[in-house]
């Protein structure tokens, strides 16, 4: 454990006067030695723009480009590197399916979303459902945090065109039955994207496995750089699907009197693009499956069972989200007390979380309260530092009750 | 006493308060406890139209005036929240608004509370300064022109 902590370098350091306890991670992971060095070897020595140029910079960037591409697709299990997207982020990938997949849909036609979306998983459809007259219907959520599912069933009908639920919850942690609504809406020839985002970091994805259409995930969140995300697409739905933006290396021959496009995955990349995010991701992939999610799902379950018990001895806090799957992600109220000052307070003892709707204002609305104070674990995470918690969540129950 | 010396004068002894904590907690929990003692607003003020705009909690703020004099009632949702207006309200109330209106707050940093909020919290507690500024000149703007 040690050791592992030795490798993220941001976790040491103080913060008020205390060490830092990072436990906003479904916000964004912090980045291994292994990861920045990537980054930093390659603008070290490689940088240069990649597929356009001959020389020998530009080989060595492109090679180690879309050798990041195979590793990726490797790493979820997709049929070939052409089903690999890269974009900005997971809110960047849902836009693209959203504008492409979504330029067919006809007035009348179905979106199906869920009441527990993040903002960047219902905003791209509403869009979608504005420049077309779709429909976009929603799954509700139970109290607990769960799908309703049989309003799901019957939610699915000859006008749904597309099943788009998130994999995890990033407010509650609810793990989503995602084999079964597969399933069923395969059975109805109804494609699903699912929000990977927070299920990646986790535990094993396998689209393959699961079958799913389209995947979208950050590498923020996974340890590898900002600003870098993936797309994966079932390729026959992809080579379908018309470009997203414009621009270089998305073409193949352009013409006033007409411009081709490029084939898969450049199709979808218009610009140049994060080099460095792809490297890096690359990079932070090699780092997980170093440390393995054999010991990762083993941390993270000891930390998540150990925070909610810690947390639910302290007079007057609730948890938020008590779905029987769930991530190591742990939302809480105390009392009445609004997060923001709940937050303000644990900041004071060094310790990061997040507060708010937490881009789901929906699922919040649904649930009757303006937000939450939610602790986010990785495999990083110590017993010590939710010792710690505990005792800043103590503090904050007597100054704020 | 001019005017100026007054607002002064209030944060004064705010300070003063202040500087008997040493350690956060005390600090804070004064903040909390300041913001208990607010006057309560009018329900007819808790409205969309009375909500400051640029906070992560709810923020509501009526403006008032009597014999010249504005002062506003405020509430919000989120307790030290509340203190930090009531604060600006202990030093800004019972003022003529040309005085609110062009009030120096330099005060709130040498409070050394303002450190120790976060950007969201200074954003927050700066939209609520400009707010009753606004507040202030619209009341002297109407008392000049009747």
């Amino acid at each position: 454990m040690e050791q592992v902590r030795k490798d993220f370098p941001a976790l040491h350091q103080t913060v008020n006067g205390r060490p830092l306890v990072y436990l906003d991670n479904a916000a964004t992971a912090q980045k291994p030695e292994a990861v920045i060095e990537a980054i930093r070897s390659y603008y070290l020595n490689d940088n240069s723009n990649v597929h356009r140029g001959v020389h020998t910079l530009s080989q060595r960037a492109t090679d180690a480009f879309e050798a990041a591409r195979v590793k990726i697709a490797g790493f979820i299990g997709a049929n070939s590197p052409r089903e690999v997207i890269f974009t900005k982020g997971t809110t960047e990938s849902i836009n693209l399916v959203a504008y492409s997949f979504g330029g067919s849909l006809s007035a009348g036609d179905e979106i199906l979303v869920s009441e527990m979306e993040h903002h960047s998983n219902i905003v791209p459809w509403q869009l979608a459902c504005e420049r077309t007259g779709a429909v976009l219907r929603v799954i509700p959520v139970l109290n607990e945090g769960e799908l309703d599912w049989e309003a799901f069933l019957a939610l699915l009908s000859k006008k749904t065109r597309l099943v788009a639920v998130t994999h995890v919850s990033n407010s509650l942690g609810t793990i989503n039955p995602v084999r079964e609504i597969i399933s069923e809406a395969h059975q109805r020839g109804i494609p699903v994207l699912l929000d990977g985002a927070q299920a990646l970091p986790h535990s094993t994805v396998n689209v393959s496995e699961l079958d799913v259409d389209f995947y979208c995930f950050s590498s923020h969140k996974m340890f590898g750089p900002t600003g870098f995300g993936v797309l994966f697409g079932r390729e026959r739905l992809l080579d379908a699907m018309p470009p997203y933006q414009g621009g270089g290396d998305m073409i193949e021959i352009v013409d006033f009197s007409g411009t081709t496009y490029n084939s898969l995955p450049h199709k979808f990349e218009a610009g140049t693009p994060h080099i460095a995010g792809a490297i890096g991701l690359a990079a932070a992939l090699d780092y997980v499956n170093y440390v393995g999610f054999e010991f990762i799902e083993n941390q993270e379950k000891d930390l998540l069972l150990y925070a909610t018990q810690r947390l639910m001895s302290i007079d007057g806090v609730r948890i938020v989200g008590e779905a029987k799957q769930k991530a190591a992600v742990v939302s809480f109220l105390i009392g009445s007390s609004h997060p923001y000052d709940v937050g303000t307070i644990l900041d004071k003892f060094g310790i990061a979380v997040r507060t708010g709707h937490h881009c789901t204002q929906p699922l919040m609305k649904r649930l009757g309260i303006p937000g939450t104070v939610r602790a986010s674990f990785s495999f990083y995470n110590t017993r010590s530092e939710i010792d710690q918690l505990e005792t800043a969540v103590r503090q904050a129950a007597s100054m704020l009750q | 006493m001019s005017q100026s010396d007054r607002i002064d004068q209030r944060a004064a002894v705010l300070l003063d308060e202040f500087a008997m904590f040493d350690d956060w907690v005390d600090r804070y929990q004064y903040v909390i406890d300041l913001g208990k003692e607010l006057t309560a607003m009018d329900d007819a003020y808790r409205t969309d139209a009375f909500k400051i705009q640029g906070c992560q909690s709810q923020v509501w703020l009526q403006p008032c005036e009597e014999d010249g004099l504005v002062y506003f009632k405020a509430d919000s949702d989120a307790q030290i929240t509340k203190g930090l207006i009531a604060i600006l309200l202990r030093i800004l109330n019972h003022t003529p608004a040309r005085e609110v209106a062009q009030s120096d707050l330099s005060f709130l940093d040498s409070l050394e509370l303002k450190e120790h909020l976060s950007p969201t919290r200074k954003n927050g507690l700066d939209a609520m300064i400009r707010q009753i500024r606004l507040y202030a000149a619209a009341i002297e703007a109407k008392a000049i022109s009747t």
